[in-house]
């Protein structure tokens, strides 16, 4: 019996595992007619999930852990069984303010605490406070944005104006002057680059090497009573994430999400993400950066609690939310890795043994323990060689200096 | 009540404005979604937004209204979270409302359920305006596949359009169909007119 499932996303590239799964055979392999509904705001994306409009979306992993919490708008205890991608965001800044950075861009970008401190210094030279667009404040780009600006003692409610808006207005913000640069799922960066409006000041992949980025989220109460749907779901989207990742379907997959039902941007700027050739000024060949944005490999979509409270101790550090061991463990218990070993229990796919790790401590490809098969994790160090112990967050967050 | 509705559409705000001035609200404003239209509406003050369910510029509200001084109370998107055929209405409508927390919610009920039916009716009339508008394109193809036959052979145009519509019954198809298909094959013809 087929099974029908809406699914809300955002026109972004990171939505291509669903896109794949549903466009390239996979969901109905499984037995899944997958309707894509496609959703120009978080906010729309959120209500529409929370409010039962659809079963699942293409959420932002601290949007998921923060309607969780009760900390936008109606509060709904989310579940989120599966990681859609790592990596993938890119800050890009007007190219006037960029003129105070290192001009070597393939220098900057390889130096993030370099760069950091070159951008706290840059602000003081700048016309007005940097005015820089983030698509949502439960964003992953908002959150890895603090965190690197603050690690150059840039305070980010003080010394810059971050301003939300969404993905698909970015461009047109940064062509009005209304904001001075952004951090934005790509295509958006590469959009505002190739338009010469803007050039790269940090990938989002050299802050935390496979930070956690969109999640597969579910209300809680649907997926536990349709154990039958999620698991044939998970099941299609870990084959559809094994073809994405296959650079033989690199150019398949860019004019799949190019069309105007999905991303609705040129097929030659999705692409640059999909293989990791970043162009971050116009004009310049491109910055190979082969992990820009994973899909399968390394059992990234694994989700870790331990990533659900990285993002509860970022919160608390930015004083979103009141620090708790309750409300630690609801924040933990967003991402579901019981439910992703069930799914996939008789896949061949490589399970990693525990649902917690220090997040940043692997520096280069280590084999871990796996329930099957040979699985090695990639390097997951931060920037600033911070580890983050799951169950020593109060520790993590009293390392941090306060600013001033 | 101050209401403020958010839209770039010119005519689904006037239709909604209408209404609420039906309903004797006299005190409301219209604010499209660009440039400053934060700063604006937060000098507005208002007791109730309105907003479009697909603007893109939802997230910019939102933020605006979890850090704005001047609206310091909560705005929950619903009056009664309890009221799911409401909620279920207001999405489907495309619908999104914010309202000063405190205001009582038979006060506001009126308004989103009013705007719920505008909205509706917006969308009528939009879906209305796309058929009128490839009604006329559909008539444009049609006469000229007519003057077609008319030249080629030497048909009035009565019995012109009854070969057309003989055609499309016999083919399964719509007239205006047969008559495009007809016309692409006269341009490949050189027969075009």
């Amino acid at each position: 019996m087929t099974i029908g499932l809406r699914i809300a996303f955002l026109p972004l590239t990171d939505a291509a595992v669903l896109v794949a799964a549903r466009e390239r055979g996979f969901a109905e392999e499984e037995g899944i007619a997958l309707d894509l509904v496609r959703t120009t705001s978080w906010a729309t994306l959120r209500d529409r999930l929370v409010y039962g409009q659809v079963q699942g979306a293409h959420m932002l992993a601290p949007l998921a852990v923060a309607v969780t919490l009760g900390l936008s708008q109606q509060p709904a205890p989310l579940a989120a069984p599966y990681k859609l991608n790592v990596n993938g965001n890119m800050l890009v800044m007007a190219c006037d303010f960029a003129k105070a950075l290192e001009p070597v861009i393939a220098s900057r970008l390889a130096d993030p605490l370099g760069t950091a401190h070159d951008f706290a210094a840059a602000i003081g030279l700048w016309r007005r406070k940097p005015v820089i667009g983030v698509v949502h404040r439960f964003s992953s780009h908002a959150i890895m944005l603090r965190y690197w600006l603050a690690s150059a003692g840039v305070d980010p409610d003080r010394d810059v104006v971050l301003r939300v808006l969404p993905p698909s207005l970015t461009v047109e913000a940064m062509h009005a002057g209304e904001i001075d640069g952004f951090i934005a799922g790509e295509p958006w960066g590469s959009a505002a680059v190739e338009a010469g409006l803007a050039e790269t000041v940090a990938i989002g992949e050299r802050i935390w090497r496979r930070g956690v980025e969109k999640v597969l989220a579910f209300r809680e109460s649907w997926l536990e009573e349709n154990p039958h749907a999620v698991d044939r779901l998970l099941r299609a989207l870990v084959r559809a994430a094994a073809w994405c990742d296959d650079p033989a379907h690199r150019d398949d997959l860019a004019n799949l999400l190019a069309r105007p039902d999905y991303v609705d941007q040129p097929a030659y700027l999705i692409e640059r993400a999909l293989s990791g050739g970043i162009v971050a000024r116009a004009g310049e060949p491109p910055i190979v950066s082969p992990d820009f944005m994973l899909f399968g490999r390394e059992a990234t979509p694994f989700p870790w609690r331990s990533q659900a409270l990285w993002i509860y101790s970022q919160l608390v550090r930015w004083g979103m939310v009141d620090h708790d061991a309750a409300t630690a463990t609801r924040a933990g218990a967003v991402f579901r890795p019981d439910i992703f070993r069930r799914a996939l229990a008789d896949s061949n796919v490589p399970m990693p043994g525990a649902s917690m790790k220090l997040e940043g401590a692997v520096a280069s490809p280590l084999a871990v323990g796996s329930r099957r098969g040979e699985l090695t994790l990639g390097p997951d160090s931060f920037f600033d060689k911070r580890v983050f112990d799951p169950e020593r967050i109060d520790d993590f967050l009293s390392g941090f200096a306060p600013l001033r | 009540m101050r209401i403020v509705i958010i839209d770039d559409s010119g005519l689904r705000a006037s239709v909604l404005e209408e209404g609420l001035h039906e309903a004797g609200y006299d005190d409301i404003h219209i604010v499209p979604p660009r440039g400053g239209f934060v700063a604006r509406l937060e000098r507005m003050a208002p007791d109730v937004v309105l907003m479009d369910l697909g603007s893109p510029s939802r997230d910019t509200l939102e933020e605006m209204l979890t850090v704005s001084r001047a609206l310091a109370r909560p705005i929950a998107m619903f009056v009664d979270q309890s009221d799911e055929a409401m909620i279920g209405a207001a999405i489907d409508a495309g619908v999104s409302a914010y309202v000063v927390d405190g205001l009582r919610k038979e006060r506001v009920k009126p308004v989103l359920e009013l705007a719920v039916r505008r909205f509706n009716a917006f969308a009528k009339i939009q879906s209305e305006l796309d058929e009128a508008r490839s009604a006329l394109s559909d008539r444009k193809v049609i006469d000229r596949a007519k003057s077609i036959l008319m030249n080629q052979r030497s048909l009035s145009e009565q019995d012109a359009y009854a070969l057309l519509r003989t055609a499309a019954m016999n083919q399964g198809k719509k007239i205006v169909d047969v008559a495009q298909a007809l016309i692409t094959a006269s341009d490949l013809l050189g027969g075009g007119l």
